[in-house]
């Protein structure tokens, strides 16, 4: 499904939590430009519950939740503003 | 002169322990207060108390080593900076209430407007007991709802909205209750699972989701001598009116049914758990 985007940047928080998984998605974010597509890794539960919304109240648009069946998601972000 | 301490109380000066000293409890909305009232509590705890002041388990605030041959000064010194005393004793207290949906992410309802309604309606009515308010935003429950005579707490009622859905999936993982599915692109909700934590339309990107903000109610909760968790008994529902309805009942019933010292849930186990439940789901089913 992911091959649907034209992924500009990936960034992977599976390897820390919350709210560290925000903020290496937000400085992922703020190095892209607008309109740049980004994948975010991540893992089942509070990431997967929390990280969305947080981009959403960042004024980013959420394309894509990718369901990977292993136990991680991979959240698929447009970047609005510079 | 004889001091009259019952009056004293029923204006917010609670007797210290020290012989002509008494805390000072003011008048708090919501746990909100301005910089300018700070500013005049600041000024009368240096001036006339001992430079602190005590936060109270209920968002009040007290001014403690007050002297009783001060009460006049301080009380026209604080009107100043408008702020006034609380109450004690038996008669409706401060409504308490988390930040809501004014500032909160989390928020559903605007818990703060909702409390100085409350406040403006029922603060310091003379009833045979104490009676409390409580109002959360979310079923986050910072506020502790449940404690109070009458606890509400704020929800999202939730309608999917097929049109600018751009089935992403997010509002299916941010649901904790699992009554979210997406079958073919589309959202399923199963509403006997929802508990109007409106988490799937704060989530959502693409404003598919159409929100309705309501309460969810408790009645008898309390937590001092005795503890009782305050029990839901009618379903999630929207309106002030219908609110305000079932909050009017249930002090005339405490005012009615009540014996000096008593709490909401004393009067409802002496009546009867069901007669009480059948008497608010009445007024809760009265047209609006």
């Amino acid at each position: 499904m992911a091959e649907e985007f034209k992924i500009d940047e990936t960034v992977d928080i599976t390897n820390v939590v919350c709210p560290v998984t925000f903020v290496k998605t937000k400085v992922a974010l703020e190095e892209m430009d607008d309109g740049q597509i980004l994948s975010v890794h991540m893992k089942d539960g509070e990431p997967v519950q929390n990280v969305p919304r947080s981009v959403k109240e960042e004024g980013h648009k959420i394309l894509k939740l990718i369901d990977n069946g292993d136990g991680t998601y991979d959240l698929i972000v447009r970047k609005v503003g510079d | 002169m004889a001091v009259d301490y019952a009056a004293l109380k029923k204006g917010g000066w609670m007797r210290q322990k020290q012989k002509g000293k008494f805390a000072l409890r003011i008048h708090v909305v919501g746990g909100t207060l301005t910089s300018k009232q700070l500013e005049g509590i600041q000024k009368v705890a240096a001036k006339y108390g001992k430079g602190y002041v005590h936060l109270t388990a209920r968002q009040s605030l007290e001014i403690p080593w007050m002297d009783e041959k001060d009460i006049e000064a301080i009380k026209k010194d604080l009107a100043e900076y408008e702020v006034y005393p609380s109450v004690c004793g038996p008669r409706v207290r401060t409504t308490t209430a988390c930040q809501g949906s004014s500032t909160c992410p989390s928020g559903c309802i605007d818990t703060q407007a909702l409390a100085a309604k409350i406040d403006e309606r029922y603060f310091a009515k003379e009833l045979p007991g104490k009676f409390k308010f409580g109002v959360t935003g979310c079923r986050n429950n910072c506020l502790k709802t449940e404690e109070n005579d009458i606890g509400i707490k704020g929800g999202l009622r939730v309608k999917w909205l097929e049109d600018p859905c751009i089935s992403c999936g997010v509002c299916v993982k941010a649901c904790r209750e699992n009554a979210l599915s997406m079958v073919d692109g589309k959202i399923v909700l199963d509403e006997s699972k929802c508990t109007y934590c409106g988490r799937c339309a704060k989530s959502c990107s693409a404003d598919a989701w159409e929100t309705h903000p309501g309460y969810t109610v408790s009645w008898g909760g309390l937590f001092g001598n005795h503890i009782h968790r305050g029990n839901e008994i009618v379903p999630f529902f929207e309106g002030d009116d219908r609110l305000f309805r079932l909050c009017d009942a249930t002090i005339d019933f405490f005012a009615k049914n009540a014996k000096p010292g008593d709490r909401l849930q004393f009067v409802i186990d002496r009546y009867g758990q069901e007669k009480f439940n059948e008497m608010i789901r009445k007024v809760f089913e009265e047209e609006q």
